[in-house]
């Protein structure tokens, strides 16, 4: 395999959220385990995709990444400087370069501002733009998403969802990122808009050199647009491989599960498969289970997997799995 | 195979502030004893607007069935009086909705909620309604149903509350039951164990089933015709292998070209339909799918195509062949 290099390195990421009781006097009585050592690198120009189930602690790990929550121990290296040990001015500066986009284009958007001024925004913050010069960058940035540039002074609630996700878009290329989070960009678009938004991404990335960071539970669309792919389960990565690797020869039990449970769109090809249906829900993160998080699903379940926690270990050359039962 | 309902014609309109919303325009379909079909579509194509309307369940105002018949056994739903209606929905019709979280009353216990229908519909005293709403919750896999009966529907997760909506639904033993997007707040490996409990309960039942969705992929194993829906008309209607096989309306085509499909091997770009879904300010004089259409002639500028028969299982609302790109 050629060297690349590596954009962001995460590091044995963890974060818990406190949960705490009492009215007057609060005390701690627990801990959401929301990200619990979780490792990652993305290389420059690729996108990995993050795919798990609802509250599998996706969303956070991009969330701690760009330090929006702070991390309950673990590092983040940009470029190779750490991030967490980060503060103030040095965050921030170091922030331009990592963008984010939101699922939802409804909320992500400040209803009381104009396009112009939601694009802009980001520039006056890190002053890069100015005057005339900014005016200019925003009528680019407008083409470049595939808006018209006319549309300058109109209010996000005139748009549709799939044009507020491009104004969406538009604001995170404002600094010219090399890292863009996208965490759930297309969730809540339609099937006929979703395609327009992804294949804007990918022009996006191809033009601009753009590294994303891909996170959804449609594991269909992360198929399609992932150089490499991270399985999540309740807080750890089960799973880490390539595209096509992962897709053709899943080792974990969870992610088989959950590749046969999603639907094709053909009538023939639904026929001739064979589903592994899981039994029962995903586990509190408040009390996960002990040693493999995923044994009360798991359908091979032994003893060894309620005693130790399964590292994440590589069984072929860039495949790894969190797995007792796996060669 | 006996027919247990025809619709013919439905149009159903909303008054709004800015006018007059044309939410359904002229849909027909029929449904067999035991059949299940699919009805696919995006947001605001009328898909739970038609069925609603069939079942006389749209507020109203603003809503209005301004024509159609939704003809239930022979008799038309539209023009029953609510005594009626009421006796058909509920126990020969039921519905399963979206949103399990909303769905229940949450001050009342879950068995007191399951077991309403029966009290109401079929008599049933307390203690016996009780009795079989723990065996219908154990049907749709609730583990110790008895013991649940009297937990509050917060109690339970959002699975295990979809199936207490299937059980609600079916304790009745409808004829039909509707399945309005019964799937799409779920996750993946729940969908899949809802999408095998309803596949079971239908060859252990025997009931008809209207699926409502929008997602492509969950109805090709389910279904076995599927209605395409687009700006309040079905546009397309076919067997389920033959719809995608061979699909024929230019946004069905579409459609299917902009999923990404896990199967496939090969990169390729994704099918995008440019532009947005009309709004339904006035009813459509023209083909709704006009302004996104790749296929369009000058015919489709002047009026609107009717669903018709190209084959036995296949119905298309189209002016023009997409295969030769020329008018039928």
């Amino acid at each position: 395999m050629e060297e690349r290099k590596v954009l962001l390195k995460v590091d044995r990421l963890v974060k818990y959220f406190p949960i705490n009781q009492g009215f007057i006097f609060k005390q701690h009585s627990g801990d959401v385990h929301a990200v619990d050592d979780v490792s990652f690198d993305i290389y420059a120009g690729e996108t990995l995709g993050l795919v798990g189930e609802s509250g599998c602690g996706k969303s956070t790990t991009g969330r701690t990444i760009l330090q929006l929550y702070r991390p309950t121990s673990g590092h983040v290296y940009f470029e190779g400087q750490d991030l967490v040990k980060m503060k103030g001015e040095t965050l921030r500066k170091t922030r331009k370069k990592m963008q984010m986009i939101f699922q939802d284009p409804y909320a992500s958007l400040n209803p009381r501002m104009t396009v112009g001024d939601i694009i802009s925004e980001p520039m006056i913050v890190h002053n890069t733009y100015k005057g005339s010069a900014m005016k200019e960058r925003v009528v680019h940035l407008l083409e470049l998403v595939g808006l018209n540039p006319a549309f300058i002074k109109r209010y996000p609630h005139e748009f549709s969802g799939g044009q507020r996700q491009r104004i969406g878009i538009a604001r995170a290329l404002a600094l010219d990122p090399d890292l863009i989070i996208c965490d759930e960009p297309i969730a809540a678009l339609d099937v006929s808009v979703q395609a327009q938004v992804v294949n804007l991404l990918e022009d996006l990335q191809r033009d601009l050199k753009l590294t994303y960071l891909f996170i959804a539970h449609d594991l269909s669309m992360v198929k399609h647009i992932s150089n490499r792919v991270a399985v999540m389960y309740l807080g750890i990565i089960a799973e880490k491989a390539t595209r096509d690797e992962l897709y053709s020869h899943p080792l974990h039990p969870y992610t088989k599960a959950l590749l046969s449970a999603v639907p094709i769109p053909d009538p023939v090809a639904e026929e001739k498969r064979k589903r592994v249906i899981l039994e029962g829900d995903v586990p509190s993160p408040v009390n996960p289970p002990s040693g493999c998080r995923f044994r009360t699903r798991c359908p091979i379940a032994e003893k060894i997997c309620e005693e130790a926690r399964p590292e994440l270990r590589e069984v072929n050359p860039g495949h790894f799995v969190a797995c007792h039962l796996v060669k | 195979m006996t027919e247990i309902l025809s619709v013919q014609g439905l149009e159903t309109q909303f008054r709004t502030r800015e006018g007059i919303v044309h939410a359904v325009n002229g849909v027909s379909f029929n449904l067999d004893e035991g059949e299940t079909l699919g009805i696919v579509g995006e947001s605001g194509c009328g898909k739970s607007v038609s069925v609603m309307s069939m079942l006389r369940l749209i507020p109203s105002p603003p809503g209005q069935v301004v024509a159609g018949k939704a003809l239930y056994q022979g008799k038309d739903l539209l023009k029953m009086t609510d005594d009626e209606i009421r006796h058909v929905r509920g126990a020969q019709i039921s519905m399963v909705f979206q949103d399990p979280m909303t769905f229940f009353n949450p001050v009342l216990t879950i068995g007191k909620q399951v077991s309403e229908p029966l009290e109401i519909h079929n008599g049933m005293n307390k203690k016996m309604a009780y009795e079989r709403a723990a065996k219908v919750l154990e049907m749709v896999g609730i583990p110790k149903a008895k013991e649940r009966l009297e937990d509050y529907p917060h109690q339970f997760s959002g699975g295990m509350r979809q199936r207490v909506m299937i059980a609600m639904a079916l304790i009745t033993n409808p004829q039909l039951l509707i399945a309005d997007e019964p799937t799409t707040a779920l996750d993946v490996t729940i969908q899949a164990q809802i999408v095998e409990l309803v596949q079971r309960l239908r060859e252990e039942l025997g009931m008809a089933i209207i699926w409502i969705t929008h997602d492509l992929g969950i109805i090709a194993g389910l279904a076995k015709r599927v209605a395409v829906m687009y700006g309040g008309c079905i546009v397309e209607e076919a067997e389920v292998k033959e719809l995608y096989a061979n699909p024929m309306h230019p946004y069905t085509r579409g459609l299917l070209g902009s999923l990404p499909r896990m199967d496939e091997s090969d990169h390729r770009r994704l099918v995008s339909i440019d532009g947005m879904p009309p709004i339904l300010m006035e009813k459509p004089k023209s083909c709704p799918f006009l302004s996104r259409c790749t296929y369009a002639v000058d015919h489709c500028k002047t009026e609107n195509p009717a669903l018709k028969s190209l084959s036995p299982n296949h119905k298309v609302a189209c002016w023009v062949d997409p295969n030769t790109g020329r008018e039928f």
